[in-house]
This record gives C-alpha cells, sequence and structure tokens, in this order.
C-alpha cells in the first residue's frame, strides 16, 4: 500500500469509530473529543500534507520564501474579563499560533459574526482591544468581514483570525526533533486565563484577582530562536493546558515528557482557587505563554533568555523528555509520588467530591 | 462530598443571616456560618464545603498532628545519617 | 495555603513511608479500603500508593456519591432539567454523568437551562433572583453535603422562598459499609473512614465495623500526609491485633461530630426504607428524601419523574470493584468498551470512580500484583 493510500485507510479507520450523532460541548474542550472530531471529519475529508500534522500553523512555501499560516475561532463568554477580552485573544492567540511556528507574524484578517442586539459600544471596546493588540504584537489586521445573526443565534459576538507569518531560518521545529535528555521550559505561571474567565462567569461567587494572561509570546519565541537547531519544539499551552499539550507532543514523537511538580509555576490564588474547585492547573488554558523543549545542554541559556523579557519573569524549567514510557507524560509530585498525566477528556468542570 | 477547604473568616458579613467571608490564598468567598457553633469570629480557621463553613479548625490538634509526624521525620533523619556514618566507619554501604 | 501544604511536606512523606514499611507484621499481606472519592483522588494525585510497602494495598470502595446514582435518577433529573420554565442546577461532578439519553450537558445542547452552581444557596439564591422561573438543585453527596442542603431548605421556608425546590439523591455512609463487610467473598482487613462525613456524623457510627466485624477503622484526613499517617496507624492496629476505631483528622473532626449539622439533616430529611445503589443493587435506609413538611420544596413531590429503575450493563463489573473484589484493570470491558470518554458503569463515571482515577492516573504504571484472598 503506497503511505498515501496506508493514510487515506487510517483516516477511514478513525472515521469509522467515531460514532457520536450530535456535536456537544465536549467536542470543543481541546481534548480527546475535539482530536476525534478533528480526524474522523475533517481530516476524513479535507485530508492533506499540508493541514495532517495538525500544528498550531500550516507551513507553505511561495515563491522560496517559508510562511506559517493559521486560523483560529474564537468563542468565549463572557466577552471581557479581567486581563482581556475576545478582541485580544483573538489577535494573540493567531499572533502566538504563528509564534510557536517559527515564525514572525506580519498580518491577520478578522471575520465577525454579530449578534443582532449587541451593543455598539461592546463592538467597539472589543475592536479597540484588537487595535491595542495588534499595535502591541506589531502586526496589522489587513482584511476583514462582518456578518450579522438574528439575535439568539449569535453568543453575542465570536471572531474568526487568521494570519500569516515569515518563518526564521534559523530554526527547525517539529515533534520529531526532540529527543530524550532535552528539557521542558514554560515562560511563566500556568491556569490564568482558563481560571480568571471561569471565574468572570459570576456564578462560582469567588472574590478573587486572577487575571488572563493574554499576550503576544512572539518575543520570548524569537529570543529562543537564537538557539537555533537546539530549539526542538514550541507550543502555546492553550485549551487543555499545559497538560494537554504535552501530551500532544509525547504522542506525535513516541518518548515521554516526565515534569516536576515542585517546579510549576502557578500563582497562589490561581492554586487557590483551583484547590477550592477541585481544578488541576495543569488542564487550565494559559493564553500568553509558551512552552519549550530545548537541548539539556542549553537549558538554562533558554531560562536566561525568557527571564530577560518582563513576559518571561516567572519562566521555569518544568520537566525533562525521557525514551520510557511512550507516548506518556508524567509528573513526579512534591509528595514523592509519580502519576500519570493524561489527556484531557473534557472541559475541566468543578467538583464537590 | 469530600472536598473541604481551610480558609480563614476574614469578615462577618451578616450576623443574622450567619455568613461571613472566608479567605484562602488570595480568594475570598461568602460561606454560611450556620453549621458552626456559637458565632463566627474573624481570624478563625473553619473547614469550608459547598460555601459552608462545617466546622472549625482546631489549631491546637493541627499544631499536634504536624508535630508527631515532624517528629517521626526527625528521628528518621536522624537514623539515615546514622547509617550514613557507620557505613563510613566500617567501610560498607 | 495553610492546613494544606504542611501536610503535603514530600520529606515527611519518606520517613513516614520508611516507618510503614517497618511496622508491617511480617509475612502477611494486607488490604486497606478507602471509600471516600475524595480519598481515591487524593491517593492518586500525589502518587501515595507508590509510597507503600510491598504487601500492602489500598482498595477503593463505594464512597463516591457521584458514582453510585443510579442510570435511573440520572434520567429523572434529565426529565426535571427539560421541564419547561426550569433552571436546573448541579454541582459540576454530575453534569457529565451518563443516563441512558443523555446527561445533563446533553440536555442542555438539547435546550434545558442546566446551571453550574458550587454551593446550594447560590441556587436558592438564583430563585430569589429569577421569581418566573422555577429552580431545582439536585443534591448529591453523603452526610458531608447533606447538612448544607438542609440548611437551604429550612432558609427556602424561613424566607417563604415558594419557586426552590430539591431533588434529593443525599446518601448515607453506614449501609453501603455494612453491605460491603458482609460480602461472602470480602478480603479486606481495615478501614479508612471518610474525614469529611466524619466531621459531621462523628466517628461512632464506625464502632460497629471494629465491634461486629473486627476490623481497624482510621478516621482519615485528606492531604497525603494525613492519608500516609492514616494507613500507619492502621498497620500498627493490624500489626498488635487490635480492631479500635481511631481518628487521624482530629483537627476538625470530633467524636461527636457536629450536633447543628445532624440537626438540621434531621429536620429537614429522613431515611428512605430502600434505595438503589449503581453496582450495589438496593440498600435498605440507605438514601434520604425530604420530610412531608418540606414536600412544597421536594422536586419529586412537585414533578412527575419517570422514576425508572434501569439495571446496569450486562458487561458491568462495577459492583465487584466496588467491593474490592475485582481491581480496575481486571474487569473485562475496562479501557475498551468502558473509557472515560463513553462510561459503561459507575467506577468509570466520575473522576473519583476507582476505574476512572487508575484510567486517568495510572493505567500506564506497572501493575501491583493483586492481594491474594
Amino acid at each position: 500500500m503506497s503511505e498515501e493510500q496506508s493514510g487515506a485507510e487510517a483516516r477511514r479507520r478513525r472515521g469509522r469509530r467515531f460514532r457520536d450523532e450530535r456535536i456537544t460541548l465536549v467536542h470543543g474542550a481541546g481534548g480527546k473529543a475535539t482530536r476525534n472530531l478533528v480526524e474522523a471529519v475533517f481530516l476524513e475529508e479535507l485530508g492533506n500534507p499540508l493541514l495532517e500534522p495538525l500544528g498550531d500553523s500550516a507551513l507553505l512555501e511561495a515563491g522560496g520564501t517559508k510562511l506559517a499560516f493559521t486560523t483560529d475561532a474564537h468563542v468565549v463568554q463572557p466577552l471581557f474579563f479581567p486581563g482581556g477580552d475576545i478582541g485580544s485573544l483573538a489577535v494573540n492567540g493567531t499572533v502566538n499560533d504563528i509564534a510557536v511556528s517559527g515564525a514572525r507574524p506580519i498580518a491577520l484578517s478578522a471575520a465577525f459574526v454579530l449578534e443582532e442586539g449587541l451593543p455598539v459600544a461592546d463592538l467597539r471596546r472589543v475592536v479597540a482591544s484588537m487595535a491595542a493588540a495588534a499595535r502591541e504584537a506589531d502586526v496589522v489586521v489587513a482584511a476583514g468581514d462582518t456578518k450579522v445573526v438574528e439575535r439568539g443565534r449569535g453568543d453575542g459576538l465570536t471572531v474568526t483570525t487568521s494570519g500569516v507569518g515569515l518563518v526564521d531560518d534559523r530554526v527547525a521545529l517539529g515533534a520529531e526533533r526532540v529527543r530524550p535528555g532535552d528539557k521542558v521550559l514554560v515562560s511563566g505561571t500556568l491556569g490564568d486565563h482558563g481560571m480568571a474567565v471561569m471565574i468572570a462567569r459570576g456564578n462560582l461567587e469567588l472574590e478573587v484577582e486572577i487575571e488572563s494572561d493574554t499576550a503576544s509570546v512572539f518575543p520570548l519565541a524569537e529570543s529562543l530562536f537564537a538557539l537555533g537547531k537546539d530549539l526542538r519544539w514550541l507550543r502555546d499551552p492553550t485549551r487543555g493546558g499545559l497538560a494537554t499539550t504535552l501530551n500532544e507532543l509525547t504522542e506525535a514523537c513516541g518518548l515521554c515528557a516526565v515534569l516536576e511538580e515542585k517546579a510549576l509555576p502557578v500563582r497562589e490564588q490561581v492554586a487557590a482557587a483551583c484547590e477550592i474547585l477541585g481544578l488541576d492547573p495543569l488542564y487550565v488554558a494559559n493564553e500568553g505563554k509558551l512552552i519549550a523543549v530545548v537541548a539539556a545542554g542549553r537549558a538554562e541559556e533558554a531560562l536566561a533568555l525568557l527571564r530577560a523579557h518582563p513576559l518571561g519573569a516567572e519562566a521555569a524549567i518544568v520537566g525533562e523528555i525521557e525514551p520510557e514510557p511512550k507516548g506518556l507524560v508524567l509528573l513526579q509530585t512534591a509528595f514523592g509520588g509519580s502519576r500519570v498525566v493524561d489527556m484531557l477528556t473534557g472541559d475541566p468542570l468543578p467538583r464537590i467530591c | 462530598m469530600c472536598l473541604g477547604i481551610p480558609a480563614q473568616i476574614v469578615e462577618i458579613v451578616d450576623p443574622e443571616a450567619k455568613t461571613a467571608k472566608a479567605e484562602i490564598g488570595g480568594v475570598r468567598r461568602i460561606v454560611s456560618c450556620a453549621l458552626l457553633e456559637g458565632e463566627a469570629r474573624v481570624g478563625e480557621w473553619v473547614l469550608v464545603h459547598v460555601g459552608f463553613a462545617l466546622d472549625r479548625i482546631d489549631e491546637e490538634q493541627a499544631a499536634e498532628t504536624l508535630q508527631l509526624l515532624s517528629d517521626m521525620g526527625e528521628a528518621y533523619e536522624r537514623e539515615l545519617a546514622q547509617i550514613r556514618e557507620t557505613a563510613g566507619e566500617t567501610g560498607a554501604t | 495555603m495553610r492546613y494544606v501544604d504542611e501536610f503535603r511536606s514530600g520529606e515527611l512523606a519518606r520517613a513516614l513511608a520508611s516507618e510503614l514499611a517497618e511496622a508491617m507484621p511480617p509475612g502477611r499481606e494486607l488490604a486497606l479500603m478507602e471509600v471516600c472519592g475524595g480519598h481515591t483522588h487524593a491517593i492518586y494525585k500525589h502518587g501515595i500508593d507508590e509510597l507503600l510497602p510491598p504487601g500492602l494495598e489500598l482498595v477503593h470502595g463505594p464512597g463516591c456519591p457521584v458514582c453510585v446514582i443510579p442510570v435511573g435518577r440520572v434520567d429523572d433529573a434529565v426529565s426535571l432539567a427539560l421541564e419547561p420554565n426550569v433552571i436546573f442546577t448541579t454541582f459540576g461532578d454530575m453534569m457529565r454523568v451518563p443516563g441512558s439519553k443523555g446527561s445533563l450537558l446533553d440536555a442542555r445542547s438539547q435546550g434545558a437551562d442546566v446551571r453550574m452552581v458550587y454551593s446550594p444557596l447560590d441556587a436558592l439564591e438564583l430563585a430569589r433572583a429569577n421569581p418566573e422561573s422555577e429552580v431545582i438543585f439536585f443534591a448529591i453527596g453523603f452526610e458531608t453535603t447533606a447538612p448544607s442542603t438542609a440548611v437551604t431548605l429550612l432558609q427556602a421556608r424561613e424566607q417563604g422562598i415558594a419557586n426552590f425546590s430539591v431533588f434529593c439523591n443525599h446518601v448515607t455512609i453506614g449501609p453501603p459499609l455494612k453491605a460491603i463487610l458482609d460480602a461472602p467473598e470480602l478480603r479486606l482487613n481495615g478501614l479508612i473512614a471518610p474525614g469529611h462525613v466524619s466531621t459531621v456524623i462523628g466517628s461512632h457510627p464506625y464502632d460497629f465495623i471494629a465491634s461486629e466485624y473486627g476490623r481497624p477503622v482510621v478516621v482519615a484526613g485528606f492531604e497525603p500526609l494525613d492519608i500516609l499517617q492514616s494507613v500507619l496507624m492502621l498497620v500498627r492496629q493490624l500489626a498488635e491485633g487490635r480492631a479500635e476505631v481511631e481518628n487521624q483528622y482530629t483537627r476538625v473532626v470530633r467524636e461527636q461530630g457536629n450536633p447543628r449539622a445532624l440537626e438540621a439533616i434531621e429536620q429537614t430529611m429522613e431515611l428512605r426504607d430502600s434505595f438503589e445503589w449503581r453496582g450495589l443493587g438496593s440498600i435498605p435506609r440507605s438514601g434520604l428524601r425530604l420530610r412531608e413538611e418540606f414536600a412544597d420544596w421536594d422536586a419529586e413531590r412537585r414533578y412527575e419523574v419517570p422514576g425508572v429503575s434501569v439495571p446496569d450493563h450486562k458487561a458491568c463489573q462495577c459492583g465487584q470493584v466496588l467491593r474490592g473484589l475485582v481491581k480496575p484493570w481486571e474487569c473485562k470491558v475496562f479501557g475498551t468498551a468502558c473509557t472515560p470518554e463513553r462510561p459503561i458503569g459507575t467506577c468509570m463515571v466520575s473522576s473519583e470512580g476507582a476505574c476512572a482515577a487508575y484510567y486517568h492516573y495510572g493505567r500506564n504504571r506497572p501493575k501491583r500484583a493483586s492481594v491474594t484472598a
């Protein structure tokens, strides 16, 4: 069987295993259910070599220039939350997808679906926020579109942003470049965004100052490009948190990531809110952070590079890549034991038990 | 059923309704003190479960438990140290 | 965080683990059951099972109030959520538990107004703020949580809030423990008792386990050091041939429990003749319902619920897992037909269920040898 044929066969097998009849919220949580949906429904029809890696961006070559190209749909409730809003989230999210693909973001497009009845003042606020984020990230919004849907059908406002960037020649990033012994770094504290949004929804009645960390991580990424081929892999841990993103890595490269619980940077309030709600910061979304896998010998250097930037002040080396057990993420607990950090099954939900 | 978090009473909100504000690690929540004996006092530590202060945390007992554990820890460390020293003496590892 | 961090000290862990290894009675293999979902979670989250000496294993019992809610009752909840004009409130734990026609989350995608709350008081507040809607609260949990529902009911009555009702699925810990102990093939040497349930009921309800069944009991806190210390206390009792009820969680649990909490339950609820437990069958006098005086706030009396008993799946071995007879990985459908995404039985349904916990945290680690009876 040719490679194409076996790829198609693999997709058909995946498609047959996917039996869900209706879309539910679990499909959007960013974990296993999302992946199953993408593989069984989207790749089934659209599969092609550019899409299949399912990376944060697609890498295109056009007339000798390497480009990164990505798209993101943004749906968040509430629209405004401490530290940001759907606008800054949209711009930074796309900028970050480009950045972690080893590219400099140049231009974005923004398509708005507005719900009938949305206050124009809210729309202005969102757009102003996008403009500010774009300036901060040094990108332009070069194209846009607007549609309006009937009341009750739009969630207020949804934004889809696409972005294009110029790939930096110094780097060659990919899961296949990761080796045992490599170190895992994060650029700062975990769980800020997801908790900020959860609390902003208001029905948990928690009073706490947690702000979303939404920001462009391009400056952080760019500082690491200096490491050249010793920078193996970059990602921004959004939905599903650090745990889900690392699981995607280990599945792709067939190695194991071992995390040190004591090394994980988490803000006190985020840790406390997670304790109260029975959540694990490893699974909570981040919108202004970077995970980097770096050759062992240059980890300290990478750490210093990250910390040199205000956004990376709390960067830390949090783990290491090992050959076994294949495809897993493990956590060495502060208590002295260890556990498997599985991929998220659905949105992390507060619990009382 | 089991998620009970130690939190400190930082404010009495409504003595009639027996509500107070409890705080842990910088997070605050209004809790009901209806299940506590007597009046809640600012500074007290309570166990919070589903928005209720289930009971007070006995600070003395907590200290005792920790002391017990800590003593065990010290005894263990001393033993380990002894093993290391005597290993050096006999030349065994 | 105070009263949390100190009880998670890794240094003290090693000392405890070493003491535990020394305290083990030579040549014996011991199985200790923990019945509380919170204990299961803590054990896996911190990797406590790895610190146990050979010959000692922890078995997970039926103390997950989410897991034991039968499929039929979940269907009843979904039916209530789909009633017109209802705001159905629930703890996060129950949102994804599947009934025979989907979960509460699925009901939401069909248009039901299902909202997650952290406290029953928040549900009452929703009723106050939305006088045109009917708010129903899905009450689950053991005696730890029942007092909170009880106080909420008392407040609803006191404040005359009529558009509020409770769908009561509270259960008590004693009867399922007895059911486990009565099981013929029991291989259980001691019990780690649930610390927060005990905050309410005290330690005396466990006396019968020591006196009638000759098994030692230790009431345990939830931090990893609490759990290890409790295990040590149990092992010492077993080594010394004692069978007593001891309290490790002295900083919150008192012998007599919390009289106000017990009083609140007494005022508002009473024991049902019998209640069906998923995986364990019907257990007499193990479930709570609202008293007649609170009929106006009882969702079961105000609404028609299907009330159908849906049998467990034929392939499901949860009953045996809950009794500690079968390990999660020994169940024939574990990880294949039964996964957290598509759970067949109760043990996989909630993240505290033994199978779910094992699936997420430990299924790829070397398995510990089963303790032989």
